[in-house]
């Protein structure tokens, strides 16, 4: 698989990936292993995180990490889907793929940043929520679906951003927030390309085609109004990169925690998708 | 050895896949779709509503509201229209207002033979306004879920419909009213996600599929034979995620009953 630079340099610079196989190639990409990772936002762009672990009900899912830290000052309830970068840290963390508890240690880390009144961010980078029985005794489905309507009245600022991959629900379940935004070359869809191009063509290799189809790049994800913001790759890693987006979600904090109608306008921003003719 | 049983000259029948016994279709359609082994075979939305409400009381809400293609995925136009005449449905859910019991309520039923109760935005439309609705005329939902998951060829938009969904819910539960579920095989991917666990009162036929992930995708996953069992309304029960499961021939006194326990007429 190519690696982070390959790509990049393959287009000339990440901005000129465009093309056919533009939308798999940033699946490929942000699947590399080769970009930041959920924690590495986390220690970046906040202060003084401390992390706080477990759902009260089961164990501690180390492919969500959640705690509180500062941001410019104020607290903030920090919520992320987590890879991990070596081999060891990455089966540690099931690669970034929750199981039920991990969505319920967020749940509670939202529910309690409800009660104190601090804004949450999520930074979401997952293939999906866990595939397998423990997921399943323990009820993946019902721990995803808790989480969205909890979320779509959380008396509190979400601000949720897509780093990486989007995968499904397991993704949403992060998701339901007022601003939604998206790093360049991040990916949401529905499902992989891979189990798409099966499903439907019979034929995984079909994966390119289906990914394009599947719309499912931060432009298209704009276009579609699922998100608000599409955030530049510029010196992705580097402080400048980390400044810019802390900038940016304390401006959008600041906005959003002086609206009184903040759940209201929740769930129009999710009301108004997808209609029918 | 025993004579066959003569059956009327060409009387079309269905095999059983639990019993393996040849069944007279009319005896099946007699029954509800139920074999004499208790196997519940699949039922089609309009069928399973007349079974269920007082007879005449169902009116049909957003009767013509159809999905598009909004990301004019290749195929789908045509796969949908295909769907439509073959099902003589226009979308994968049929909801409206009907009596159970005289216990007024909204009830919104997925349908099978529409490719596999998939979830696009004119299901998540239909439903999300049927819970909007019963909100503002202050009646309980009762919900017949089956599902395939997501419909992928609406790629994000139907990803949305979770969300969409499980808000107009949350407003309805806020409201102190009544959701029921009733979890019928299969009920898969994104709808188990959101509207299908969502409810007040989780009901499940026996032996219908409930579950997150595929079964076949778990295997791959883990690498992993699984139990037969597995994710079966019984599997389902056992591991705390239904309130009860309810044959089809009990399930219009039971779902009376509760609608009666919640402040019915």
């Amino acid at each position: 698989m190519a690696g982070y630079k390959e790509i990049c340099a393959k287009e000339g610079s990440i901005k000129a990936m465009s093309g056919a196989g533009m939308a798999y190639d940033r699946v490929k990409l942000v699947r590399s292993g080769k970009r930041p990772t959920g924690v590495d936002y986390i220690h970046a762009i906040f202060k003084g995180f401390i992390e706080f672990h477990g759902d009260r009900r089961y164990r501690d899912d180390p492919a969500v990490v959640g705690g509180i830290a500062r941001l410019n000052g104020s607290p903030v309830t920090v919520i992320a889907i987590e890879k991990g970068h070596t081999a060891r840290e990455r089966a540690w963390r099931n690669f970034g793929a929750p199981h039920p508890e991990g969505y319920r240690k967020a749940l509670r880390l939202m529910k309690q940043a409800e009660k104190f009144g601090r804004p949450v961010i999520c930074l979401i980078d997952t293939s999906g929520a866990y595939c397998g029985v423990g997921a399943e005794e323990r009820g993946q489905g019902q721990a995803i679906a808790e989480n969205l309507m909890e979320l779509s009245t959380l008396c509190v600022p979400v601000i949720s951003i897509l780093i990486g991959e989007g995968g499904s629900g397991g993704a949403l379940a992060l998701g339901v927030a007022d601003r939604v935004w998206m790093l360049q070359n991040a990916v949401y869809s529905v499902i992989s390309p891979e189990g798409c191009a099966s499903i439907l063509w019979k034929d995984a290799s079909k994966a390119e085609a289906a990914a394009a189809s599947l719309k499912l790049t931060a432009e298209d994800a704009k276009g579609l109004g699922i998100v608000e913001r599409i955030l530049s790759e510029k010196d992705i890693g580097k402080k400048e990169f980390y400044d810019r987006i802390r900038t940016l979600l304390a401006e959008e904090l600041s906005t959003l925690s002086g609206d009184l109608d903040l759940v209201g306008k929740r769930y129009e921003r999710f009301r108004k998708l997808g209609g029918c003719l | 050895m025993a004579a066959p049983v003569q059956q009327d000259e060409g009387e079309p029948e269905k095999n059983c896949p639990n019993c393996h016994k040849d069944i007279p279709l009319s005896r099946l359609w007699a029954n509800d779709l139920v074999c004499s082994c208790g196997y519940h075979f699949r039922m089609k939305a309009r069928q399973r509503i007349k079974m269920l409400v007082d007879k005449g009381s169902f009116e049909e809400l957003y009767t013509d509201w159809k999905a598009g293609n909004p990301l004019n995925f290749p195929g789908y136009q045509d796969k949908a229209e295909t769907v439509r005449a073959a099902s003589g449905e226009k979308e994968a859910v049929i909801c409206g207002t009907a009596r159970i019991g005289k216990h007024p309520c909204c009830l919104f039923v997925m349908e099978p033979y529409f490719m596999m109760g998939s979830m696009g935005s004119a299901v998540g439309e239909k439903i999300t306004s049927l819970f909007e609705y019963a909100a503002v005329h202050r009646l309980p939902v009762i919900g017949f879920t089956v599902s395939g998951g997501a419909r992928m060829q609406e790629g994000l938009l139907s990803l949305m419909q979770m969300a969409k969904t499980s808000a107009a819910i949350k407003r309805h539960s806020d409201a102190g009213l009544l959701y029921l579920a009733v979890l019928t095989d299969p009920t898969t991917g994104g709808v188990t996600a959101s509207f299908a666990m969502e409810a007040d009162i989780i009901l499940a036929e026996p032996g219908a599929t409930v579950g997150f992930a595929g079964r076949r995708v778990i295997e791959q996953t883990t690498k992993k034979s699984l139990p037969n069992n597995f994710q079966k309304s019984e599997f389902v029960l056992e591991h705390g995620f239904i309130d009860s499961i309810v044959s089809r021939s009990a399930q219009r006194k039971q779902l009376a009953e509760l609608l009666s326990l919640h402040g019915g007429i």
